[in-house]
């Protein structure tokens, strides 16, 4: 496999949320609008790439009976670090990603990773898988975000649009429209796929 | 058998270790950035209070901090009394509500002493759903603004589903609620601060002399 495949692989082909339908708890909920899904997104693959690294480094001394155990220490302590830091270093940046942060510990795309991937490659290749699955999160999230946001605001990113403000959707920003717009946007990657 | 119990004590070992040295990385990490977490929450604070009031300079004028415990509730209530030479400006409350979404937010709401209305809110921290819940901060929408100018006391704070006079968030009624919780508490405290403070604004330039007569 080549190193740029490792990283477009994610975009697409594996996406983690259109493909592997991994992480879909933070991409219904946190998809209301296009800003959010790429406040989500830049904070998961941040902590994807970092936390892949880490699992890749300690794959030598990791008894396969504690794998897990293991895994979720490390994303876990990971993500605290992460939050601590933006907190006290960069309150700008915690106003806007701190409700996203806690929530990263949980989603499973990054335990999935550091088990199908990173537990088995390199460094490096860990690196740029985390990378190529973080944007193929954030490009699923930005795409559900977008649709959701133009029929149920009737806005994109924040800016309202002439004809569908004030024809707004409710439905789509709440969960049974996040549902929707989910099972329709796989649907299309699949169609897509198999041509 | 031995291969297996050695087996066995690597795997505690090597979780111990783990964790250890997660547990050591994590608590030089709070060390660290504890200061620093303070001190912007801090800032975040005297930034609130300097929205709110707007005409309080800090230059000039000097906050007063009290804390007032609100009968049959645990927590005490921290307010903080804005003043320019000796004249009140306004007083911010920092309150709070565990009803949330997300169980707990604090806001802070400001108080003008002459007219009993609500000068202005300002959202500290809290853990609602993005894009839903998070609009009880006036950055996202309008619906904290609705509250600004109106006497707390005379006010129905319920949503107008319940029949009260809140127009509650779409899609986020019980962060609407829980901020009409909050805002209650903060009235409580308000009313709690003014009466300690002497601040009807009809016996303020008498009250003085009398508590010295009591005190004498």
């Amino acid at each position: 496999m080549s190193k740029l495949s490792i990283v477009t692989k994610g975009f697409i082909k594996e996406n983690p949320t259109l493909v592997l339908v991994l992480g879909t708890c933070p991409a219904l909920a946190v998809t209301t609008s296009v800003e959010n899904g790429i406040g989500m997104g830049l904070a998961t693959t941040f902590v994807l790439v970092l936390s892949n690294m880490f699992i890749s480094l300690l794959r030598k001394i990791t008894p396969n009976e504690v794998r897990i155990p293991i895994f979720i220490v490390v994303i876990a302590t990971f993500v605290s670090i992460v939050d601590l830091l933006i907190q006290g270093f960069v309150p700008a940046l915690a106003e806007s990603l701190g409700l996203f942060i806690p929530l990263i510990v949980v989603n499973c795309i990054v335990l999935g990773r550091a088990e199908a991937f990173a537990s088995k490659n390199g460094v490096f290749d860990s690196m740029l898988d985390g990378l190529g699955m973080g944007i193929g999160f954030t490009i699923a999230l930005v795409i559900i975000g977008t649709i959701r946001e133009i029929l149920g605001s009737g806005s994109i990113l924040g800016y309202e649009i002439p004809f569908m403000k004030g024809n707004e959707i409710l439905i789509f920003v709440l969960a049974p429209g996040a549902f929707f717009v989910f099972g329709y946007v796989i649907a299309l990657t699949r169609a897509f796929q198999k041509k | 058998m031995a291969a297996k119990e050695s087996s066995l004590l690597k795997l505690v070992l090597t979780l111990t270790l783990v964790s250890l040295f997660a547990a050591a990385a994590l608590a030089s990490v709070y060390v660290i950035t504890k200061e620093p977490i303070a001190q912007s929450s801090q800032k975040k604070k005297s930034n609130a209070i300097q929205a709110i009031i707007q005409s309080y300079n800090p230059e000039t004028g000097h906050i007063q901090s009290e804390t007032v415990n609100i009968e049959g509730e645990e927590e005490p209530i921290t307010v903080h009394i804005a003043y320019q030479d000796e004249t009140v400006l306004g007083i911010v409350v920092e309150t709070y509500t565990n009803k949330a979404f997300g169980g707990r937010f604090d806001i802070m709401v400001g108080f003008d002493v002459e007219k009993d209305i609500v000068l202005g809110t300002e959202v500290l921290s809290h853990g609602e759903t993005p894009g839903l819940g998070d609009k009880i901060d006036k950055k996202k929408s309008d619906f904290s603004i609705q509250f600004n100018g109106k006497n707390l006391a005379e006010m129905n704070l319920k949503v107008k589903k319940e029949g009260g006079e809140v127009d509650a968030i779409t899609a986020a009624t019980i962060s609407s609620k829980a901020f009409c919780d909050a805002l209650e508490r903060g009235q409580k405290a308000y009313l709690l601060i003014k009466e300690k403070l002497n601040l009807n604004p009809e016996q303020a330039a008498s009250e003085p002399n009398n508590n010295e007569e009591v005190a004498l």
